[in-house]
């Protein structure tokens, strides 16, 4: 048999170039978008246009309430997604992990997760703003994100329990220890840059989210921060659709701004979640 | 067994399954105290089950039953007053596999137990770890890394730590489940000297798959076999005149 020639090999190649190109494909898309966004702006991304309140005049406008109501939305959002995503993917994955009911719900959660987010707005209108009468506020907008992401956080923080070996759950039962002791001291500490990586980038989906904070009545012209729970808001999505849709091409300027932030809050928010991913991986001893 | 020695663990009738199959029957055994019991029969034969059942670790398992009686110093385990969290505090157990914990130093790992626990003995901590290293004969290789994680050390080392962190607690009882399965024979033989020594203070159940263990560091045998207990008997005499066509047969190599 010759030793130089493979028949394997030119498939080999081909393949490895059908992969790269599956790689390139997005990046390039991604690149070429950024800057046509970016040229798009015409010099409006200044400090003034994140600093100032949104105006008649496209010149003058500026994406701060967007920009504060997207961030207190999310830490809104957060602050109650995390505890209860994290709870319920506890209890179905340590406490009741062959349950009758727990596979009900993993059916459900994996279905919710696929429902449409205008879905979830809808629900939130009738639940939090009408029922519970909250009103369109901003907590109203933070209870109906709190929903939207909390399918994919259950998920996610399920698939981080799972990875923690057996093991050590025995080895800590075997010490007299009781569930809730294996799970908060042993488990979770192991899962947790899991959990939050996951829980971040079910976060960063939200911020990009319109259609259910518009059902919901979040307000797209406003020109004051929100001042408390109760309080009027807009977000950075609703903002840039309110000036794409005008039609004056200053606006469209100003829309091209505002999706410049956008796309930064994201990857900021995306590219802690991969500094927790590496650091969980340099911890990973099993 | 001789009637001057106390039975510690006393088995009457023990069935376990894991969901339909039944995985030990019958089981009646009685493991004296302050000794080294051997349990060896081929994989599959239900002995790390067994072993399992005497913790209440078996349980834990979804789907999995117990039906019979195990008796700790004539406390019935199974009985509904007894906590099964505050039995494996008298009963420790180290695995097959060496399983410190992770995210802890050599020092927390000793102390996890009293940790987890929220012992109030951890006010003599110090002591404490060094007596637990000592006893586990792993002190004068860490004493002066103690803040080292315990993930670092050796697989030896590792399981020594593991026998460490569980006699930490006071057990009463070492459940050992082929202890030494993963480690390298250098490391073997020093595991196998710390059960010499422990069995002063300790009772110890040692599940083995390999029969020249079973002979070196125990004072009774018994031989499992497809769930069933077939003969159990001082070593000495189990391994030179077995009653037992097939306890012979696995003794001499025949199958295994």
């Amino acid at each position: 048999m010759k030793l130089n020639t493979r028949r394997g090999r030119y498939t080999e190649t081909v393949f490895q170039f059908l992969c790269l190109l599956a790689i390139a494909l997005p990046l390039v898309l991604l690149v070429l978008l950024l800057a046509d966004v970016i040229s798009d702006t015409h010099g409006r991304l200044t400090w003034d246009f994140l600093t100032s309140y949104p105006s008649r005049k496209a010149e003058r406008a500026g994406i701060l309430p967007g920009l504060v109501g997207s961030i207190y939305l999310i830490s809104l959002t957060a602050a109650m997604a995390l505890p209860i995503g994290i709870g319920a993917a506890v209890y179905l994955e340590e406490y009741d992990k062959r349950g009758k009911l727990a596979a009900l719900i993993e059916l459900n959660i994996s279905n919710l997760a696929g429902v449409p987010s205008i879905i979830y707005g809808l629900l939130g209108l009738e639940l939090f703003v009408r029922i519970i009468g909250l009103g369109s506020s901003l907590l109203a907008g933070a209870c109906t994100m709190t929903l939207l992401v909390l399918p994919i956080m259950i998920m996610s923080s399920r698939e981080a329990l799972k990875t923690i070996p057996q093991s050590f759950r025995e080895g800590a039962y075997a010490l007299g220890a009781t569930r809730w002791q294996t799970v908060r001291q042993v488990v979770l500490p192991l899962a947790l840059p899991g959990i939050l990586t996951g829980a971040i980038l079910s976060i960063s989906r939200a911020i990009g989210e319109a259609a259910p904070l518009l059902v919901v009545g979040a307000l797209a012209y406003i020109t004051f921060l929100p001042s408390g729970l109760d309080s009027p808001f807009t977000v950075l999505p609703i903002q840039i659709f309110n000036w794409v849709s005008r039609p004056n091409q200053s606006f469209l300027e100003n829309a091209a701004a505002g999706i410049v932030v956008l796309m930064a809050a994201m990857l900021l928010l995306n590219s802690f979640a991969i500094i927790l991913r590496n650091r969980l991986h340099k911890r990973r001893y099993w | 067994m001789s009637s001057n020695e106390a039975a510690k663990i006393s088995v009457r009738n023990l069935n376990a399954w894991f969901g339909e199959k039944l995985v030990i029957r019958d089981i009646d055994i009685e493991i004296p105290e302050k000794q080294a019991t051997a349990i060896i029969g081929p994989s599959g034969c239900g002995k790390s089950t067994f072993i399992r059942c005497c913790n209440r670790m078996h349980e834990l398992v979804p789907g999995a039953r117990v039906q019979g009686s195990i008796q700790l110093d004539e406390e019935s385990i199974y009985d509904r007053s007894i906590d099964p969290v505050l039995l494996r505090r008298r009963i420790g157990m180290v695995f097959q596999k060496p399983n410190p914990f992770p995210s802890m130093s050599i020092r927390d790992n000793v102390l996890s137990g009293l940790k987890l626990t929220k012992s109030g003995r951890l006010k003599e901590a110090d002591s404490i770890v060094e007596n637990a290293l000592q006893q586990a004969a792993l002190w004068d290789e860490v004493k002066d890394r103690l803040n080292d994680p315990g993930i670092g050390l050796s697989g030896g080392q590792q399981q020594r730590l593991c026998i460490a962190r569980a006699l930490a607690v006071e057990p009463e009882v070492l459940l050992m489940d082929e202890p030494c399965s993963a480690l390298d024979p250098v490391a073997t033989a020093r595991i196998e000297d710390l059960i010499h020594g422990l069995k002063d203070d300790y009772t110890i159940v040692i599940v083995t798959h390999n029969m020249q263990q079973a002979a070196r560091v125990s004072d009774r045998t018994a031989f499992f076999l497809m769930g069933e207990l077939v003969e159990y008997r001082g070593t000495k005499r189990m391994f030179t005149t077995p009653k037992d066509k097939r306890t012979e047969d696995y003794i001499t190599g025949k199958f295994g």
